[in-house]
């Protein structure tokens, strides 16, 4: 690929400064959104970009900005930079080193959704970055970008960081907007969904930061320009956050569609030390573990491929494992973050996690027989469908697809 | 009217409104779903995933809109991947619901053994073992063997004390967050709450001090497991040696009904007593719920400082007595008083009680008088609310005014059920001197100064009124407005700062309100006295009526007086100084201690609590309700209309003094709006929703809590009298003086009789106070919470000095019962006590 469109700093020094941002077109589509089109039309393109969303369900983006119920005001935008998914890395490269693309996606989706408030929830390890997206929200007013009655339009705009206090399921839509609301992070019910009862009861979109980083390009040049990237049912380009066992981690902007192989093999050089490469996490800890097969290395990232290979694209943090990774041991590290990081709202995955968090623990220390690994299966497959949201059901993918695709990793 | 659906449960049809919850619409037709965290009373949350059923919905063809048909011609219907929380899932037309499905089955064992993982399971010494929707719903659909290995197993703190009346044992919470719910959603004390995540969720107050919230009990009878108990029962005996008895709750107008709990144990000697007291389910007056004043404030009945004999003043000293000596003394000068006997009854007293002494008095053509301070108890009896009114029936179209009641502090339950009704869409007005809890759900608040509250209120009449309140953007004229205009209406007027004289003038402009505004005569309109006992309105109803503001022209002129569950002395010193109690006067005090009032008396004669005893009360809503012994009496005491029926029997006239239902066969005979009532009418009951804990069948445990099922009847509203009401001449009233004024306020827990000998409420009760506002405050020199000493009526007290912004500024507020006398409005000088220098 010769251009980065969300790591545009790898190609464009600087991009982290106003000035420079804007002499590469920056606020244009802002502007060009809030001066000559209508909410909709914004939203009408978005969805034509067939963009979907990137913090990990893949949700069409358009369509759910069209399900903010316009019955009932205000509306708000709140911007998913909690980003604690084991192994992800990508919104924190983007909020750091792109700033201004990040904010102006922000600020397009409040004009198309018409909120005047947006925030962006960032984890409370992020601090360093919320206080530098306030120095750049601060420039954006004091330039005139951000405010009331922006370019002579009969719109306002602002914007509000707000961190989190470190925990994981505040990267969950809902739980995170009880967070704002200064409660206790707990997911609550759904439906309603957040675009009819969203932060302060009120319709509420919410977005992943790499899925708004996209905005301003798709705005700017358009939907048929956007879907030459990727494939048909998930255009566009990814940030892949590559880790674990590999030669070069790090962040890699594919087109969705490439294959692991091209990121794995292509990008991260492979696994070190002569290892053989096992198996792939490709959405952190919440995947389930595919069998590095010649097949599976081959298959397409993408949100149709991937199940095909038992796993799911999620936030596209790959996690590759080589052959001198025990995976029980491997469990016992997915379990451990599980339970500290379930929210105790509801029954199985409060009592699951805690309950295979022992097992594995045990398991991973050569201590336990066979009846215990079957047991942790069966508690596994107990939680499975059952929970209230989906840290718990994350919680056994590891589990269930370790358990019944590395038999011999379970032989004592 | 609301659309109807039908769906499949189990193969049962079933026809509900539409939005109605699975869970609910399953319970209607006797099917049990297993439930920890719903609870019929408060919002869905799905959080514990007990409920898990199979729902199925008829396919739709897309193309079409119409349903998918079977080869048979029935819809097909389609099942969802996951199995839903019934608790969450409302119904819809043509669903199929599946609750008994081996897949169900294994549901609900799966999530029952992950409840069991961290559960010390025990049973054998938990209060809750034998009434817990834990224990079983673990016998029906849990797993008989533990898979968990117990050195995995979570060890937490087993006696956290969430406030000093309600204990968390940690080990034992299952998270559904009843408890928290009911705090935030039904009372708005939000003062418990979750901390912490995972496994180590924790139950933990806000609150200093801890769990201050008077319907804070409540929550240890929707706990579905042991977690929560209160300081009272906790360790005190097992459920299933408990019995149980229905009554009414004597400490405030509204008459909750509630169930004793007693037990014979050795610990108390071998003699029965009361181990607890339940809420008992009565959806038009408590719901499923009581406040602490009512579930703690019981142990009066049971102190060893009850009187066990009759005393006879010989020699100057109070000494024991034979009831017959007794009863013969009183008799033969009560006879002598003739026309000069005064009796003082008190709204403590049941409907027999008053009854009786109204015939022995009025036998003699003596003056049968109602000990209170307040006035209207005539009125209610015409303008009341009607027949068929219900607080939780109220919503859009009814306007509810409550005038001079602190109603949190004077009738918890109202406070409670009057703010639902203006959550549900009710215009709430609440008409004050100063703040109270409710205006935070008032639409219109209306502020007077003390002295104005009749004034206010007619001024309603006129539709006029400048007064305003900052914040609240409405006048005077606004709600009188919305008030005129609603559907309904009805007014609950209390006594905030009120003697008798202000109460006169506030209930008459009351009553004018209602009959101007034709609120009158029909369910949910009408007056309603916040009175500040049980049975007030039924003393007024026995025909008793208050004495003259001053009281002491009465008092003086009579030759004896018979007092009956009053403390007149005790309550205002300054009346026994003021007024020369003549030594020829005979004093016969009637009660269960030896009060200020009974330690001057000629003869004290012990009387029965309403626990030894039956009886009848009606409350402020006019419904009159039974109450049934429920713990032995005292040997030698005797219920209060039997004292009286004994006394008159020895002045030579017949009252029924055995059997109180005859007493009241009598009182339908005689007074009209009893007419056609007998105590086995009272004893009637009727379906209600939902189905409670208790009760043979404990179907509802699971679902509802351990409060008690309706068994021995809900009770009867009176009807109103016939006589239309005139216009109520309203004597105008004005405080007079400069300096500050005190004013007399009522306060939940206070050092009452019936409340002190409670120790469980001292810490709630504290000590004497009086507030004043800061500025007030700086000019006396006044510092907060430091020791002041005052003068009223001619007396010197000390009290705590309490600073608080929302006392009007020149008055001192002082709490009713707690150690300084006010009957009324009345001047008051206060001095900063003297500072101690180290
Ligand atoms: C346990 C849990 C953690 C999540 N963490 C994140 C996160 O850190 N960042 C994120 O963007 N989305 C996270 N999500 C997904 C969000 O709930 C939500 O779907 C997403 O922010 C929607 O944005 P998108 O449509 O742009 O992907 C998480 C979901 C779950 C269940
Ligand atoms: S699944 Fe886990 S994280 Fe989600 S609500 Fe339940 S306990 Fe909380
Ligand atoms: S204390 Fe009882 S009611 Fe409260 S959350 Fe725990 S189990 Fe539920
Ligand atoms: S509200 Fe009144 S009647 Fe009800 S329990 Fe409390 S004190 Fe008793
Ligand atoms: S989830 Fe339905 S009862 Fe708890």
């Amino acid at each position: 690929m010769t251009e980065h469109l969300l790591l545009r700093h790898r190609d464009i020094p600087n991009i982290d400064q106003l000035d420079i941002y804007q002499q590469h077109g920056g606020f244009d589509a802002f502007r060009k959104a809030v001066t000559t089109m209508q909410p909709d039309a914004v939203i009408d393109l978005v969805k034509a970009s067939g963009l979907r969303g990137r913090g990990g369900a893949g949700f069409p983006t358009g369509m759910k900005w069209a399900f903010t119920d316009k019955k009932n005001w205000p509306h708000y935008v709140v911007c998913n930079a909690d980003e604690s998914e084991p192994g992800t890395f990508k919104d924190r490269e983007i909020m750091e080193r792109n700033p201004f693309q990040f904010l102006e996606g922000v600020m397009i989706t409040a004009y198309a959704v018409q909120a005047n408030l947006a925030y962006v929830y960032l984890r409370g390890e992020f601090w360093q970055i919320a206080s530098q997206l306030d120095r750049q929200i601060a420039e954006l007013e004091a330039a005139g970008i951000l405010g009331d009655k922006l370019f002579g339009a009969d719109y306002s705009l602002r914007l509000r960081t707000h961190l989190g206090a470190g925990a994981y399921i505040c990267g969950e839509e809902t739980a995170m907007l009880e967070s704002i609301e200064g409660k206790l992070g707990q997911p609550r019910l759904r439906p309603p969904f957040p675009p009819s009862f969203g932060l302060f009861g009120k319709p509420t979109v919410v977005n992943n930061v790499e899925t708004l980083t996209n905005v301003p390009l798709i705005v700017a040049r358009g939907a048929e320009w956007y879907r030459s990237f990727g494939t048909d049912k998930s255009p566009g380009v990814k940030v892949f956050s590559l880790s674990g066992c590999i030669n070069r981690p790090g962040n890699y902007e594919l087109p969705l569609g490439a294959t692991f192989r091209e990121l794995i093999v292509g990008r991260g050089l492979g696994v070190p030390f002569g290892h053989k490469i096992k198996a792939i996490m490709p959405a952190g800890a919440s995947s389930s573990l595919i069998v590095a097969t010649d097949e599976a290395l081959n298959t397409p990232m993408d949100y149709e491929s991937v199940p095909k290979v038992g796993a799911q694209l999620g936030s596209a943090s790959v996690i590759v494992i080589d052959d001198s990774v025990d995976i029980r041991w491997l469990l016992d590290k997915t379990l451990h973050f599980f339970k500290h990081e379930s929210c105790g709202k509801c029954t199985p995955c409060r009592e699951g996690t805690y309950w295979m968090s022992h097992l594995a623990e045990r398991i991973a220390s050569d201590h336990a027989a066979q009846a215990e690994v079957d047991l942790l299966y069966s508690v596994a497959s107990q939680i499975k469908g059952k929970c209230l949201c989906a840290l718990g059901e994350f919680s056994i993918e590891a589990v269930l697809s370790g358990i019944e695709r590395f038999k011999e990793d379970f032989v004592s | 009217m609301t659309k109807l659906v039908s769906l499949t449960i189990d193969g049962k049809q079933v026809t509900v409104p539409e939005g109605t919850l699975f869970v609910d619409a399953a319970k209607r037709v006797g099917i049990d779903i297993p439930v920890f965290c719903y609870h019929p009373k408060m919002e869905p949350v799905g959080m514990c995933r007990m409920c898990l059923v199979d729902v199925g919905r008829p396919m739709i063809d897309r193309a079409t809109g119409q349903p998918v048909m079977d080869e048979n011609g029935a819809p097909k219907i389609q099942f969802g991947a996951k199995l839903d929380t019934a608790c969450t899932t409302p119904v819809s037309e043509g669903m199929v619901v599946i609750g008994a499905s081996d897949k169900v089955k294994a549901a609900r064992k799966d999530i029952v053994e992950f409840i069991l993982t961290s559960h010390p399971l025990d049973c054998p010494v938990c209060d809750k073992g034998g009434e817990c929707p834990l224990q079983n719903l673990t016998m029906a659909y849990g797993p008989g063997e533990t898979r968990f290995l117990y050195d995995d197993k979570l060890h937490l703190a087993k006696q956290v004390p969430l406030g000093e009346l309600i204990y968390l044992d940690r080990e034992r919470c299952i998270q559904c967050g009843r408890c928290v719910r009911f705090q935030d959603e039904i009372v708005d004390d939000p003062v418990i709450g979750f901390f912490n995540r995972g496994r180590s969720l924790e139950i933990v107050t806000h609150s200093d001090p801890g769990f201050d919230s008077v319907f804070s009990g409540n929550t240890t009878d929707i706990c579905p497991v042991g977690a929560l108990t209160t300081a009272d029962f906790r360790f005190g005996a097992r459920p299933w040696e408990l019995k149980s008895t229905s009554s009414i709750c004597s400490q405030c107008p509204v008459g909750c009904n509630i169930t004793f709990n007693v037990r014979r144990e050795a610990a108390s000697g071998g003699k029965t007593v009361i181990k607890r007291v339940m809420p008992r389910q009565n959806e038009t007056v408590n719901e499923i719920w009581i406040c602490d004043k009512g579930r703690f404030g019981y142990h009066y009945t049971e102190s060893d400082d009850r009187l066990t004999t009759p005393l006879i003043r010989k020699n100057g000293e109070l000494t024991p007595a034979s009831w017959d000596e007794a009863l013969g003394l009183v008799a033969s000068r009560f006879s002598a008083a003739g026309e000069g006997l005064l009796t003082l009854g008190s709204g403590r007293l049941s409907n027999e009680d008053l009854f009786n002494l109204r015939q022995l008095t009025e036998g003699v053509k003596g003056k049968a008088a109602l000990y209170t301070h307040m006035a209207g108890g005539d009125l209610t009896a015409q303008v009341g609310v009607a027949p068929g009114t219900d607080f939780g029936e109220m919503g859009k179209g009814t306007a509810i005014l409550v005038a001079a009641s602190d109603l949190y502090e004077e009738a918890p339950i109202w406070f409670l059920r009057i703010k639902q009704a203006a959550e549900r869409g009710a215009t709430l007005i609440v008409a004050n001197a100063r703040p109270t809890k409710l205006e935070a759900y008032a639409s219109h608040v209306i502020r007077y100064r003390y002295g104005a509250e009749a004034e206010t209120i007619a001024a309603m009449t006129v539709d006029r009124g400048p007064t305003t309140v900052a914040g609240h953007p409405s006048s005077v004229a606004d709600a009188s407005k919305a008030f005129a205009e609603a559907e309904n209406a009805v007014i609950l007027f209390g006594s905030d700062g009120l003697g008798l004289e202000g109460s006169q003038a506030l209930s008459a402009a009351c009553a004018n309100l209602l009959v101007a505004t034709r609120h009158v005569g029909r369910a949910n309109n009408g007056l309603v006295g916040v009175w500040s006992r049980a049975n007030d309105q039924g003393a007024w109803d026995m025909g008793l009526r208050p004495l003259t503001v001053d009281r002491r022209p009465e008092l003086q002129s009579a030759k004896a007086i018979y007092v009956v569950a009053a403390d007149p002395f005790g309550d205002d010193p300054g009346l026994l100084a003021t007024f020369n109690l003549q030594p020829a006067t005979f004093l016969v005090v009637q009660d269960l201690f030896l009060t200020e009032t009974a330690r001057r008396a000629d003869v004290v004669l012990p009387a029965q609590a309403f626990t030894e005893r039956e009886g009848a009360y009606t409350s402020g809503e006019r419904r009159v309700q039974r109450f049934y012994p429920a713990a032995p009496a005292r040997p030698d005491t005797w219920p209060d209309f039997a004292i009286t029926a004994q006394i008159a029997q020895k002045m030579g006239s017949i009252l029924e003094g055995r059997v109180p239902a005859a007493v009241f066969t009598q009182i339908a005979a005689t007074v009209a709006a009893y007419a056609g009532l007998s105590y086995r009418k009272l004893a009637e009951t009727n379906d209600q929703w939902p189905s409670v804990g208790s009760g043979v069948r404990r179907k509802g445990l699971y679902f509802s809590g351990t409060a008690y099922e309706n068994k021995q009847g809900v009770g009867i509203h009176l009807p109103l009298s016939p006589t239309p009401l005139p216009p109520v001449n309203m004597q105008s009233f004005h405080l007079q003086g400069e300096g500050l004024l005190a004013v007399p306020v009522t306060c939940l827990y206070d050092r009452g009789q019936t409340v002190y000998p409670s120790a469980l409420l001292h810490q709630r009760i504290g000590e004497v106070w009086v507030a004043l506002h800061p500025a007030d405050a700086e000019r006396l020199g006044v510092v907060a919470n430091s020791r002041v000493s005052l003068t009223l009526g001619g007396a010197e007290f000390d009290a705590t000095a309490r600073l608080d912004e929302s006392v009007p500024q020149g008055v001192a507020l002082i709490p009713r019962s707690m150690g300084i006398p006010i009957n009324g409005p009345e001047a008051v000088e206060i001095r900063a006590g003297e500072r101690v220098v180290l």
